[in-house]
Formats: C-alpha cells, structure tokens, sequence
C-alpha cells in the first residue's frame, strides 16, 4: 500500500505536498514494522523543523521511534486526536493517522524524497 | 533484524515462520516476538481466553543422584522440604554475596532427582555454577537437557479447558504450582505443570524435542474458533509486567537481591545453609539499600528500562521495565528506588528523552485476574479501546 501521489523519506515517512504545505506521517510499512502503536509525541505549532532530523516519536509496546522532517520548515498544524488514540497510526496511517503539517523554508528539498516507485523498491528491498 | 548466527531453534521454529511469526534472537534463540494479530491482541486474548506460547528455549537442568537434593539445598534460597511431592517450587538461586544468578522453578522428580528450568539466556551460567558447586557433594549429576524437551506454555481462564480435550487426566487435580509427570496428553507422554508466567491460570508442557509440532498442533486443532492465539515473547513481557514477575536482566542480576526484589517470601532464612544466606541475613539485618516498586505515569510518556527517576532534583533510581500495560490501559513501571520513596502516593520523575516527567508509586502487582468464579459474569475489565477490533478477527 503505497499511495502514487505522496513522497516518501528513506526513514519511511511520507509527505503529501499542497501548494508551500507539506502533511506528514509514518507509512503502512513503517506502522507494520512498528507494531501496535501506543504513544506518539508531537511536535508544536510553531516549531521549526529540519530535514532529516528528528521531529517526533512513536512508541510501540516493545520500541521508541523517532519521527524525521521529510523536510525544513515551521510546524503550522499537528494531529492531537493522536494523543488519546495513537492506534489511528496503525489502521489509517495515509490518512486519519497523519502527524503534522510543516510549511516548507526550502521546497527545494522535495527533490530529495522518493517517488512511490522508488519507495516502492526500498520496501522490497527491506526497508533498509 | 540484527539475528545472532549462531541463534538456536526451537522444535516450533518453522510452525513460527509458517504462521506469521515475526522472529526474533532472545537468550540465543529465534522465537516470535508477536504474530499478526500483534502483541495487544495476544496479551488481552490471554486474559481473556488462552494464548499459546513456545517456551522451548528456557534451560534445563537435571540434577540427581543421592547428593541431588543436599546440592539443590545449597543452591537456591527457597526451601524443597516445605513442598510435598508433586508440587514445584520458585526460587531465586543466589551468589555467595546474595545477587542473585538467576530465578528458576525446581520440580523435585524423585527423592534424587530435581529438574531446574531456567532463563534461557542464563543456562549457561548457571551450569558452571551448578557444576562448580556440584563439587562439594559426592554422587550427583548435572546435565544440560534442554535441546531434548519441548516447552509450551498454554495460558489463560481457558487453558485447562481446552487442555482437558487432550487427556483423560483430572487436570483439576492440579492446584497451582502444582505438576504430574507421564502424563499422556494428545498421545504424547508429558510433564504437565500449573505454572506459568502471565498472571493467569495455565499450563506449562514438557515432552520430548521430537513431538513438539505434533503436540502444538494438537492443541491448536483442540481450540475452538476464537478460544486460542498463538502468543510471541512481546506478549509474555507485556504479562508477566502487570504481574510483576520479575525478568532476569530487567528486575533481576548478579547485584541485585531477591530482598529487594521483592521476592523475600522464596528467601528461607531459617534454612540452615544456602549459597547467600549470611549477605542477605545481614541486609535483612541492616535494612535494604534499595526496593522494587511499581509506578504508574501521570504525565504523558512511556517510562522504559534503563531511564532514570529523580526525586528532588537528584537522581535515586532506575527503571527496570516499562510499559504501556495493555489490561490496565496506563504506561506502567517498575524501579529500584530508596525504600523511603516507596510508600504508595509518592511523586517521582522519570527522565523521558531529556524531561522529568512525574509519575506516582501505585501499588503492585498491576493487574490480578478475577477470581476463576467471577469471571464469566463479570469479564475483565480491559479499557483498551483496541479490543473490539481485534476480537472480531
């Protein structure tokens, strides 16, 4: 389950891109990996992220995750129903399980994201 | 998957993989850490049916010979002359200096014959050990026989009912921590024991390396639709918590204490001599430096083992297992903790990802199942919200 019209990181987010916004979340791959999803953390509207670095955590019952930007930007909107049911990473993570919208400094930085092909290849490969 | 190559199999290993088995190296060996229905699911199916687990790789020792017994004395701190035949017994197994080598259950076999199954990770360990000590009695053995039996661990309100389609045995002849060796189970000549590691009624199953798949096949084909899941280590971890039993390398090592651990009922001091009595007489004496104690988290966060707790600003202690506890439906802990700090109600932080999050001393153990009568009326209260999904698969 790989939607063609999203982004993807090598760290297995996605990003689906609408105008200078950017919704990310953690892909079916990554939730399935993952596990049953127990906790997420985060971030706040306002917060300034960058690319590749950590920006929120995913704790399943037996691991803690980070969460990195796709890429750099200012958190301008995050997923709070997720605090009180983070299961939603797990059963609709394209969609109710989304995590926050960034609004990008440097859009530039999409062309270093993979396309669902090539995300699609990374999978197969194990993810690694 | 970081698997070890030189990671055992258990006689289950390609059931596991046919059948979802996400694998897993722990204590040497490749077990399942969960299936598909995911750890959630099993941990609430145990609690409220039966779940199934491959315990093959716990170790096995057999000691005997006349000085079987006078060994067994000396080795572990619980005492075998206060159980009678057929009942098996828990017990730390303590060094000289009273940490502890490893916790293990006893089944006294014969007058000369005791079976010690131990954690996994620690059998070689304590074979020297027991080997070493072996020296000071004439005529016993000590063997390694793990790799010839298989272990199952049928767990839950509905393990001896599913059990009992097996066997012609009175299964509720058993009481808890009780056991019948011979038992002829789905054909198969077994050791059939009412213990386990999961806070719930069970059973733990030893028979012969060779007839392990048929076995578990059996007991797989004896369920009815919806009565039984197989169960990874995530899910016995996730059990065993809210019991609060204790994990070698988590509550339990070589410098900790069964006094502090909690564990002074299986600690007989009266016991004329065993290997760490005088050190923990003496800690009983002096009072203890530290205590495992149970927290829930009030702010939001997950403690894990190895985060620290503070209290006043100065750190006091360290977590040895965390967990979100799926039957309790809260992120739940255990620490070492100054005594002081361990009365019910005290605030403590647990340093979560650079933050002191609060979290209270609550009591232990975090969960206790229904009284067996109790619970077709009532159910278990499982506020896990997930349950719903899970149980219509």
């Amino acid at each position: 389950m790989i939607p063609n019209d999203l982004r993807y990181s090598r760290e297995h987010e996605w990003a689906r891109v609408e105008g200078n916004r950017v919704t990310v979340g953690i892909t079916d791959f990554a939730q399935h990996e993952l596990g049953d999803v127990v906790f997420v953390e985060l971030p706040h509207p306002g917060d300034e992220v960058k690319a590749g670095q950590p920006m929120a955590t995913v704790e399943s019952v037996k691991s803690v995750s980070d969460v990195f930007a796709p890429v750099s930007g200012k958190v301008v909107a995050v997923n709070d129903v997720l605090v009180n049911e983070p299961e939603k990473v797990n059963d609709a993570p394209y969609s109710d399980g989304w995590m926050v919208v960034i609004e990008m400094s440097n859009p530039a930085e999409l062309g270093d994201l993979l396309d669902a092909d090539a995300y699609g290849k990374l999978v197969e490969e194990g993810g690694h | 998957m970081d698997q070890d190559v030189h990671a055992k199999r258990t006689p289950l290993y390609d059931w596991h993989v046919g059948h979802g088995g996400r694998m897993v190296e722990f204590g040497g060996w490749e077990l399942p850490v969960q299936y598909d229905a995911g750890i959630v699911a099993e941990h609430l199916q145990v609690r409220a049916k039966a779940g199934l687990f491959d315990v093959s790789h716990m170790g096995k020792i057999m000691v005997s010979g006349p000085g079987a017994k006078p060994l067994v004395q000396w080795l572990i701190t619980n005492d075998v002359d206060r159980y009678g035949p057929g009942q098996a017994l828990y017990s730390p197994m303590c060094w000289p200096s009273g940490g502890v080598v490893d916790d293990l259950l006893v089944y006294p076999l014969g007058p000369e014959q005791f079976l010690l199954v131990v954690n996994a990770a620690n059998t070689d360990k304590d074979l020297d050990w027991i080997s070493q000590e072996a020296q000071r009695y004439d005529s016993v053995a000590v063997e390694n026989i793990t790799a010839s039996y298989a272990q199952a661990a049928l767990q839950g309100p509905l393990a001896a009912s599913i059990l009992q389609r097996l066997t012609d045995f009175p299964l509720e002849s058993l009481g808890s921590y009780e056991f019948a060796d011979g038992v002829e189970v789905a054909g198969i000549s077994c050791l059939v024991s009412r213990t386990g590691y999961t806070g719930e009624d069970g059973f733990e199953i030893y028979l012969p390396a060779g007839q392990g798949e048929q076995f578990w096949e059996a007991l797989v084909a004896a369920a009815k639709p919806g009565e039984l899941l197989p169960c990874g280590l995530g899910a016995r971890d996730t059990l065993r918590f809210e019991a609060r039993m204790p994990l070698y390398g988590q509550e339990l090592d070589d410098e900790t204490t069964p006094l502090e651990a909690g564990l002074g009922r299986f600690v007989r001091l009266d016991k004329p001599a065993f290997s760490g009595r005088e050190a923990l007489q003496a800690e009983k004496a002096g009072g203890l430096r530290k205590k495992l104690a149970g927290f829930r988290m009030v702010d939001r966060g997950i403690a894990r083992h190895g985060y620290r707790v503070f209290h006043d600003g100065q750190p006091v202690g360290i977590v040895t297992s965390g967990s979100f506890a799926p039957s309790v439906g809260q992120n739940l802990g255990l620490a070492y903790l100054p005594p002081a700090l361990t009365e019910l109600g005290t605030t403590v932080y647990v340093e979560v990802r650079g933050k002191p999050l609060a979290a209270e001393i609550i009591r232990t153990p975090f969960y206790r199942p229904a009284p067996p009568g109790l619970r077709s009326q009532a159910g278990i209260t499982n506020p896990y919200r997930r349950s719903t999904r899970h149980d219509s698969q």
